[in-house]
C-alpha cells in the first residue's frame, strides 16, 4: 500500500529525515516509536503534503501512485489521513460544512454522487455514536474551544467520516488521560478493516495496549534505526531510547 | 476640454456651481437650511478637498477624484423611464420589509409610505421641510459636522432631499425599513442625498441602507444620514453597499444617542471604487451602547476607508467595534478608529478591533486606532491585525481533502462571519453570508436587482 524509499526532507535548510525505507501493506498496523526531536511527527506531515517540509530525496508511491506529486487534499482524497498532533482551531468554520465539504469533495474525486443534507446527517450521526463524540461539538466551529481530549476524539470522529485507507495519527495520545485514550483506540479499532492500515507515531507505550502493532519501528535521528514485532514496544518500555542509543554506539 | 480655459480648481467649480444654482437648490427651502447651506459651503471653502495632508483622510486623497470629476449634478429628480414598482415588485413571502427607493439622491415619489404605524413620518426631506418644518429644524446638521469635514460640509452645501424618517414615543417599527439608494443616469453623475432619522423614546427600528449602481457611468456619492436616539430608544442600521468600480462613495453616518438607547451598525462593503464610510457615534446619555461593525471587500484598484469616532460624553456608556478587511489584488484600505473618553464619563467601556487579511503581496492596509481618554476610572481596549491567511488552518482543511482554493474561501468566510454573524435580521444575515461567498469566490454579484439578491 504505502512504499517509502530512501526518504530526505528538510525545514529551513536543516535535515530532519535522512533516508525513512518502510513498506506497509493492507491490514497492517505500524507503529513509529523514538524519543523526541527523531523525526516522527516530520515523517507524518510530510507524507500528509505539508510544504514547510521539503523533501530532497526519495520516492514515496501509495497504492501503485507516485504520492509526493500530490497536493495535501489529493493524498486525502486518495485515501491518506493525518490525526494532527496539535489539532488546528480554525473559528468561523462550522463542524457540519467542514465535514460535508470534505467527505462531498472526495466523493466528487471518486465520480460518485454528493450526499444529501439528510444522507449527510444519518451518516453523521452513526460515526459520532462510533467515536462517542459529544454531539454538541459538531454544532460548533471546528476544534475552536474543544478540550484536549475533544479535539483528539475529533480527529477520530474525522477520519471515521472519511474513511481513510491508511490513517496516520501522529501522537493521538499526548495529553489524553486514560479514559478519552481508550475511546480514541476503541475508535480506531472500530475503523479497522483489512484492506486498511494505520501507522501509529507515538513516544509512548501506552496507546499500544490498545491499538496492537504488528511492526514496531524505532526513528531516530531521522533514521529508522530498529524494527520488529509489537515485543519492541515490551522491551523499549523497560529499558528506554537510551538503549537504542547504546546499541548504535552513542 | 479648451485649454484656452482659465485654470479652475476643483473648490472654484463647486462654489460655481453652487452659485449658479443658489436659487435651485434653496427653492421651497426654509430659511434655517438655506443659512446652513451658505454655512456650510463657506466651510467648505476654508477647507478644501482633503488630500494627504489633513490628517483625517491621510489614506484617503480626494483631490485626485475632484480634479478629474466634471460630473453633472443631480439638482432634479430623475425622470424615469421606468416602472420602479414594476421592475422591483417582486414578492418574496418570508422577508418583508417596507421599501424605500431613492433615485441619484431623490426619495422616489410612487413609494408606498401609508403601512407604517400611527404619527410616523415617512416622506421625502423636501417634503417634510415644507411640512414639518419645525420637527426638520429641531434635528438636522446638529450632528453632521459641517465645520469640520469637508465632505459632509459638501453635503450641507448642496443637500435637497433624501429620506425624513421620524418614529414618535414608544412605538415598534415591526418590519425592517429597506432603504434602496440606486444610481442610475445617462451620464456621469455627482449625487447628494440627505436623510434624517429620528427615532423616539423607547421606540425601535431597524433600517437596511442598499447603495446600488444601475448604469455604467461615473458617480459620486456623497450620502449623510443623521440619526437622533432618543432615550431607551433600539435601533439597527444596517449598510450594503453594492456599486461598481466607477464610483466614488463618501458615506457619513451620524448618531447621537440618548441615555440607555441601544444601537447597532453593520457595514457591509462588498464592491466599489472608492469608498470611504464616515461613522460617528455621540453617546450623550448615561448608559447608553453602541455597537459598530464593518466587513469591506476589495479588489483591483478598489479603495475602501473605515472612519470611525466614537465620543463618551456621559458616563457608563459602552462601545465595540469589530471591523474587518479583505483584500484582494493592489487594492488598498484604511481603517481609523478615534475613541475619545470625555471628562466626566466615568466607567466608560470602550472597545475597538481592526483585523485584515491581505491575500496578494500588493494590497495594502493602514490602519490607526486613536483614543484620546481625559477620564481615569475607563475601560478602552483597542487591537489592529493585518495577516496573510493562516497557513496551518490552511493545511488542516486540505489533509482533509479540501483543495487550496476552497480551503481559502473557508477561511476567509469565516474570519468575515464574526462581523456578519452581529446581524441581527435573520434573512438579512444569511443573504449577506451569501453574497459575501460569491464575492470571495469572484463572482460578481449582480447590482441591478438589488431586492433580489438582498432578501431572496
Amino acid at each position: 500500500m504505502l512504499i517509502i524509499k530512501d526518504l530526505h526532507a528538510s525545514v529551513e535548510g536543516k535535515e530532519i529525515l535522512r533516508g525513512i525505507n518502510l513498506t506497509i501493506h493492507a491490514g497492517e498496523v505500524h507503529a513509529i516509536m523514538g524519543p523526541n526531536g527523531s523525526g516522527k511527527s516530520t515523517l507524518a506531515n510530510v507524507l500528509a503534503g505539508n510544504t514547510s517540509f521539503e523533501v530532497t530525496k526519495g520516492e514515496v508511491t501509495f497504492n501503485g501512485k507516485d504520492l509526493l506529486a500530490m497536493s495535501a487534499d489529493v493524498r486525502a482524497k486518495e485515501g491518506l489521513f493525518l490525526s494532527f498532533q496539535y489539532p488546528v482551531e480554525i473559528p468561523g468554520v462550522s463542524m457540519i460544512n467542514f465535514l460535508k465539504t470534505a467527505v462531498n469533495e472526495s466523493r466528487k474525486y471518486h465520480q460518485l454522487k454528493e450526499l444529501s443534507a439528510g444522507d449527510f446527517l444519518k451518516v453523521m450521526r452513526e460515526k459520532k455514536e462510533m467515536v462517542q463524540i459529544d454531539s454538541q461539538l459538531t454544532n460548533r466551529s471546528v476544534n475552536e474551544g474543544f478540550s484536549g481530549g475533544e479535539k483528539k476524539k475529533n480527529e477520530i470522529f474525522q477520519m471515521a467520516m472519511l474513511e481513510p485507507k491508511l490513517a496516520i495519527l501522529d501522537e493521538t495520545d499526548s495529553g489524553l488521560d486514560i479514559d478519552a485514550l481508550r475511546i480514541v483506540a476503541n475508535g480506531v479499532n472500530l475503523l479497522k478493516k483489512p484492506e486498511n492500515a494505520t501507522i501509529v507515531v507515538t513516544h509512548y507505550q501506552r496507546l499500544l495496549d490498545y491499538i496492537v502493532p504488528d511492526f514496531v519501528h524505532v526513528l531516530y535521528k531521522g533514521q529508522i534505526v530498529k524494527s520488529a514485532g509489537k515485543e519492541l514496544v515490551l522491551e523499549l518500555e523497560e529499558k528506554g531510547y537510551d538503549w537504542i542509543k547504546k546499541e548504535l554506539g552513542e | 476640454m479648451n485649454e484656452s480655459t482659465n485654470f479652475e480648481s476643483a473648490e472654484q467649480r463647486i462654489l460655481r456651481l453652487f452659485l449658479e444654482n443658489k436659487a435651485l437648490l434653496n427653492e421651497a427651502t426654509p430659511g434655517f437650511l438655506c443659512n446652513d447651506r451658505e454655512q456650510a459651503m463657506n466651510s467648505f471653502q476654508r477647507m478644501g478637498i482633503p488630500d494627504r495632508k489633513v490628517e483625517n483622510f491621510k489614506y484617503t486623497d480626494l483631490t485626485k477624484l475632484f480634479a478629474r470629476e466634471n460630473y453633472n449634478r443631480a439638482f432634479h429628480p430623475t425622470s424615469f423611464d421606468f416602472d420602479m414598482q414594476e421592475v422591483f415588485t417582486c414578492d418574496v413571502p418570508e422577508f418583508d420589509t417596507h421599501l424605500l427607493f431613492h433615485v441619484n439622491g431623490w426619495f422616489f415619489g410612487q413609494n408606498r409610505t401609508d403601512q407604517f404605524p400611527q404619527g410616523t413620518i415617512v416622506k421625502s426631506l423636501k417634503q417634510a421641510l415644507i411640512e414639518d418644518t419645525a420637527l426638520v429644524e429641531k434635528y438636522y446638521g446638529k450632528i453632521a459636522a459641517a465645520n469640520s469635514d469637508p465632505v459632509a460640509a459638501l453635503n450641507g452645501a448642496f443637500a435637497q432631499d433624501g429620506l425624513f424618517l421620524y418614529i414618535p414615543d414608544h412605538t415598534v417599527i415591526d418590519k425592517p425599513i429597506q432603504i434602496i439608494n440606486l444610481l442610475r443616469s445617462e451620464e456621469d453623475l455627482y449625487v447628494t442625498q440627505r436623510n434624517l432619522v429620528v427615532v423616539g423614546k423607547n421606540a425601535q427600528v431597524k433600517l437596511m441602507f442598499c447603495d446600488h449602481t444601475l448604469a455604467i457611468h461615473s458617480y459620486i456619492a456623497n450620502y449623510l444620514t443623521e440619526v437622533f436616539l432618543s432615550q431607551d430608544a433600539v435601533a439597527d442600521i444596517y449598510g450594503i453597499q453594492n456599486q461598481h468600480n466607477g464610483t466614488a462613495y463618501l458615506n457619513g453616518l451620524y448618531i447621537h444617542q440618548e441615555s440607555n438607547s441601544q444601537l447597532i451598525t453593520n457595514t457591509i462593503s462588498l464592491h466599489g471604487g472608492i469608498t470611504r464610510n464616515h461613522l460617528h457615534v455621540e453617546l450623550q446619555g448615561e448608559h447608553a451602547n453602541a455597537s459598530l461593525f464593518g466587513l469591506t471587500l476589495t479588489d483591483k484598484d478598489q479603495h475602501s476607508d473605515f472612519f470611525t469616532s466614537i465620543e463618551h460624553a456621559q458616563p457608563s456608556c459602552h462601545s465595540n467595534q469589530i471591523f474587518k478587511n479583505i483584500q484582494d489584488d493592489n487594492s488598498t484600505g484604511a481603517f481609523t478608529g478615534r475613541i475619545h473618553v470625555m471628562p466626566g464619563a466615568k466607567k466608560t467601556e470602550a472597545y475597538q478591533r481592526n483585523n485584515s487579511v491581505l491575500m496578494t503581496k500588493a494590497a495594502k492596509m493602514n490602519t490607526k486606532p486613536q483614543l484620546v481618554i481625559d477620564n481615569d476610572d475607563v475601560k478602552c481596549s483597542h487591537g489592529a491585525t493585518i495577516g496573510q491567511v493562516n497557513e496551518e488552518a490552511l493545511f488542516y482543511l486540505q489533509t482533509r481533502g479540501i483543495n487550496e482554493a476552497e480551503a481559502r474561501l473557508m477561511l476567509m468566510f469565516a474570519f468575515a462571519h464574526e462581523v456578519l454573524a452581529n446581524i441581527r435580521v435573520e434573512q438579512l444575515r444569511q443573504n449577506i453570508d451569501r453574497l459575501v461567498n460569491k464575492r470571495l469566490r469572484g463572482e460578481v454579484s449582480r447590482c441591478h436587482d438589488c431586492k433580489l439578491e438582498c432578501i431572496r
